[in-house]
């Protein structure tokens, strides 16, 4: 047995303990210098993503990867086996190569972003236990451990989102998502609760072996319902979206990037719920919430692309148009969910609901670049200036070159213009969602135009124009910066010019997991 | 119905720590309201693994007769642990908001510049 084999085989609990071992060796590696300690993080966010993508190509083989943590056999006390699973399928490997990518870029980007601040051991360690989180989150095969890993996370970005705690603006934002996470995180651990003391197990595998449409009753719809509430509201959709554009927009940039995978790890979480442990009983009327998904997905777009208009703070605006991306998901996954759950409709013949699947979930990757590049340039043109409302920025493309470029490859990207990425998914999910109601589709171009209109009111207002004296000697973002945009429009760019490739090797497998719940549930009982 | 005593508790301690959160202007009071949310649900997690007449889960000089379930007392142990973090942190960003507007009461926060 080669080392790659025993690697493999370890990857999913490494992928969790690696970064978490990181952010506790932080602070004594910080005593050492300054550079010593980032090449050091950037190590480990390094092996991780190895390790990441070691395991993705086990389970883009077809593979589902388990990973036991405790007892293989049975107990003298019952004849339950005590243990948590680690259950990677095509799904749980999509996100996870989702935040390792934003991770780094954000880890990266820090390098000189944060150079200036104190408390920086801290910082890294926060973000190293945050991504530890997200990591978790996907990667589990157990709804208890998801809470943990869910709380885990909403901590640590917590306590990143104030960190610039001169700004009370951005304490108050902390405080906000707190009090919200933590009360949507204790009605997920309720419903558990209410799962647990019903079907005996805590695996969702197992669960959504025994919940099946017998079984099914007033226990399984409540606590269906506070999982996605709860979990909704912690992924930002509308009408729970209140605390997201405060969020995003106060916490450090290099923080928002990493935010906005901490969102879609919630989101996940949701498509997990729905079409994995109530996979069985996916076809009981109460059950199939595909049009609640498609109408909470047309809502979030709307609220998100109007709130954007009026927005004068650079972050806050660029946050609403993640609140609207965040729709365009659930358009795509809802109308996937609507055919599925029908049972006059098979999947089969509706090569349209596949399609808006792969919509979806093509555009959380998607998604998680545009936004995650815009997210740095406001970063940057904030370092540079020491400004973040439009209405005192512009001009400042003369002095920041590469930054405005970046940002016009974000711009386009997040508004669906054919070279980049946005475009394959947005068209994916314009194309399939026609055939389920036009009038769908024609919201979705309309409040992706919007998007584009006001993006380009802010590219003028705060890089065109003419010029600001008090903008005169601004430098150019330092490269640490410009690496991490770079990285993320490179991927961008590549995404959008082979979008086959992408969704052939990346999407296929994760659509695959969600429409065939089977598989990741018999995998465990060993097909009973 | 004295063995459906503690779920009414349970909902009691849910609705009144929801309540306080909503209602109350006060930024201390709503964290006690989360605090009372998190103390229910605990509750909520221990009484499902209660049997009456049941000793505690451990086997070495048990007197006999049944256990109550060990895993739920195992999940509340870890969601306590997660409960006192979430106090802290939520305690300090309490101290920093009020440093920052000297003021608790929460119509009075916002505004200002940034």
């Amino acid at each position: 047995m080669n080392i790659l084999d025993i690697l493999l085989q370890q990857s999913p609990a490494l992928i969790v303990a690696t970064p978490l071992l990181g952010a506790f060796l932080t602070p004594l590696i910080g005593k050492l210098g300054y550079n010593v300690r980032n090449i050091f993080i950037i190590i480990i966010l390094a092996v991780t993503a190895f390790l990441v993508f070691l395991l993705a190509s086990d389970v883009f083989s077809g593979n589902i990867h388990t990973y036991v943590f405790g007892g293989t056999t049975s107990t003298v006390l019952s004849n339950t086996v005590i243990r948590i699973l680690f259950e990677v399928d095509g799904l749980s490997i999509f996100m996870a190569i989702i935040t390792v990518i934003l991770s780094l870029a954000a880890v990266i980007y820090s390098w000189a972003f944060m150079r200036e601040e104190t408390g920086q051991d801290k910082y890294y360690t926060l973000l190293l236990l945050m991504t530890t989180g997200m990591f978790g989150m996907v990667l589990t095969g157990d709804l208890f451990n998801f809470f943990v890993f869910l709380e885990i996370t909403s901590i640590a970005s917590c306590a990143l989102i104030a960190f610039w705690t001169h700004k009370a603006k951005a304490v108050e934002a902390a405080f906000n998502y707190m009090v919200i996470s933590t009360i949507g995180a204790l009605f997920v651990l309720l419903s558990i609760a209410f799962l647990y003391g019903k079907y005996d197990a805590l695996n969702i595998a197992k669960l959504a072996s025994r919940i099946t449409p017998v079984s099914f009753s007033f226990i399984d719809k409540l606590s269906l319902i506070l999982l996605l509430a709860a979990l909704t509201m912690k992924a930002g959709i509308a009408p729970m979206h209140m605390w997201l554009p405060d969020a995003y927009g106060r916490a450090p940039a290099s923080i928002s990037i990493i935010l906005v995978g901490a969102t879609q790890a919630s989101l996940y979480g949701v498509f997990r719920i729905c079409f994995t442990l109530y996979g069985n009983v996916i076809q009981i009327p109460e059950v199939s919430l595909g049009w609640i998904m498609v109408i909470l997905g047309l809502i979030t777009m709307l609220i998100g692309v109007f709130m954007a208009m009026i927005q004068i703070d650079f972050k806050k605006l660029i946050a609403y148009g993640a609140l609207a991306e965040l729709g365009y998901m659930f358009l795509g996954v809802g109308t996937g969910l609507t055919i599925l759950s029908n049972p006059q409709l098979s999947l089969a013949s509706n090569s349209f609901a596949l399609q808006a699947m792969k919509g979806g979930i093509f555009h959380i990757i998607n998604d998680a670049l545009d936004v995650g590049l815009l997210f740095l340039v406001a970063g940057a043109v904030y370092y540079a200036t020491k400004e973040s409302s439009l209405n005192n920025l512009g001009g400042i493309a003369r002095n920041m070159k590469y930054t405005t470029v970046f940002f016009l490859i974000g711009l386009l990207a997040v508004s669906g213009i054919p070279p980049m990425n946005g475009f394959a998914s947005k068209l994916l999910i314009y194309e399939s969602v026609y055939q389920l109601n036009p009038i769908l589709a024609i919201i979705a171009i309309l409040a992706s135009i919007m998007l584009l209109a006001i993006m380009v009111k802010v590219f003028y207002s705060a890089f065109l124009g003419p010029k600001i004296d008090r903008f005169q000697d601004i430098r150019e973002a330092p490269k640490s910066m410009l690496i991490a945009m770079g990285i993320l429009a490179s991927l961008i760019i590549f995404f959008g010019l082979f979008p086959d490739l992408i969704v052939n090797t990346l999407v296929e497998p994760a659509v695959k997991a969600i429409t065939h719940p089977t598989s990741y549930i018999l995998w465990l009982t060993g097909g009973v | 119905m004295i063995a459906n005593i503690p779920f009414l508790a349970v909902m009691a301690m849910i609705i009144i720590g929801l309540a306080t959160v909503v209602f109350k202007r006060n930024l201390i009071k709503m964290v006690i309201g989360v605090s009372i949310i998190e103390s229910g649900v605990n509750l909520f997690l221990i009484t499902l693994g209660y049997r009456e007449h049941s000793v505690a889960p451990i086997y070495t000089a048990s007197p006999g007769g049944i256990m109550s379930y060990p895993v739920p007392q195992a999940l509340t142990l870890t969601s306590i642990v997660i409960g006192v973090a979430v106090l802290a942190l939520m305690l300090s960003l309490v101290i920093y908001i009020y440093r920052h507007y000297k003021t608790l009461d929460i119509r009075k926060l916002g505004g200002g510049e940034e």
